[in-house]
């Protein structure tokens, strides 16, 4: 997928900017893009460390396993083909409860775990299976409670009562997340 | 409102407290088991920095060279037929690339219109409603090495839409 959408993006955008006029900002998008990376991954790796380490205290006590069932009702339907592997349902909800939390720095490395043990029993490695087709899904429809960066954005700019979105995000996430999952239950019977 | 402040201040170190606490009951090896993780976290950004390099590469040209100014030109005849605000559609189109770029877009469109305008409103709620889909569908591939995503760029950008249609009829209802 990304090896033919990523040399698209830069072959049309070095064509247009040439049209445009815009080379010299293209040129100068080349060297910063690099150095937003550096900058990018330094902030991602004390956090993602940090909650590695905390997320694999939780993983070896009781405490997942006390949520996991919680939202067992809800996997299963979601994720049929994860009936019999506990293990990955486990990451799958810790995962969930993650992501409602806000904790996105926290849900990621458990995403990524709970993926990669997908890949394990997927049977074709190059192609996503059912289970994980939903999962990236569910991950990128982003069911959360408390939508704090932009709350804080808002207070940030001076707004007179910032937390007056939560309930139309609430509405809103529902919604992206219902077609998520509505078409990829449809989409993977077909494609 | 200084209740949902409250909360979501105390989220994150009450997490760790409760998972610390469990981890000492259960007589676990807490900080053994810390750094076992931690050492976990350094292999992921060593498999993460290479796809982000690419992905920022990409989005950088793509929004420097005017490609997307363009794109917003073309479509934005459809939008007035349909009442959608011409100045979201930056937010829009960027928000399923990159969470930083459309972090910035949408600041930059609150501080221009007014955090609490309806269309600062719709801003705030697409921001808070959506995820960064490209980033996290490449991040959960390319940790896999997986060529063939079949129906999930689709469905993501689908489900993206209509929480983005969703928080506009929400403020076109409420004002």
């Amino acid at each position: 997928m990304l090896n033919k959408i990523w040399p698209l993006f830069i072959i049309i955008s070095f064509i247009y900017s040439i049209y445009s006029g815009n080379i010299s900002n293209v040129n100068n998008a080349i060297f910063s893009s690099a150095e937003e990376t550096v900058n990018l991954c330094i902030t991602l790796l004390g956090t993602l460390c940090l909650w590695n380490g905390i997320m694999n205290i939780a993983i070896k006590t009781s405490l997942i396993q006390k949520l996991t069932k919680f939202l067992k009702p809800f996997i299963s339907i979601l994720f049929p083909d994860l009936k019999n592997d506990k293990d990955i349902s486990e990451q799958v909800s810790m995962n969930v409860i993650a992501n409602m939390l806000g904790l996105g720095n926290a849900s990621t490395p458990i995403g990524l775990k709970a993926i990669t043990s997908m890949q394990e029993k997927n049977k074709d490695k190059t192609t996503l299976n059912n289970s994980m087709a939903m999962f990236i899904l569910i991950n990128t429809a982003s069911l959360q409670i408390i939508p704090t960066t932009v709350i804080s954005i808002r207070s940030s700019l001076g707004s007179s009562n910032p937390s007056k979105i939560i309930l139309a995000v609430w509405v809103a996430t529902v919604c992206a997340f219902l077609t998520a999952v509505i078409l990829g239950k449809l989409l993977s019977k077909k494609f | 409102m200084n209740i949902i402040n409250y909360i979501s201040n105390i989220a994150v170190p009450f997490s760790i407290l409760l998972i610390i606490i469990y981890g000492v009951i259960e007589k676990n090896k807490v900080f053994d088991t810390f750094l076992e993780g931690a050492k976990d976290g350094l292999k992921i950004v060593y498999n993460i920095f290479p796809t982000l390099l690419g992905l920022f590469l990409a989005i950088n040209v793509l929004r420097e060279s005017g490609v997307i100014d363009f794109i917003i030109n073309f479509i934005n005849p459809f939008l007035k037929l349909m009442k959608i605000p011409a100045e979201i559609l930056p937010l829009a189109l960027l928000r399923p690339i990159s969470g930083s770029a459309s972090m910035a877009v949408a600041t930059d469109i609150m501080t221009k219109y007014g955090v609490d305008s309806f269309i600062g409103l719709i801003s705030s709620t697409i921001m808070g409603s959506t995820e960064t889909t490209l980033y996290t569908i490449a991040l959960y591939t390319s940790a896999i090495k997986v060529k063939r995503i079949r129906f999930v760029l689709f469905a993501a950008l689908m489900a993206d839409l209509v929480g983005m249609i969703s928080s506009v009829v929400f403020w076109q209802i409420m004002s």
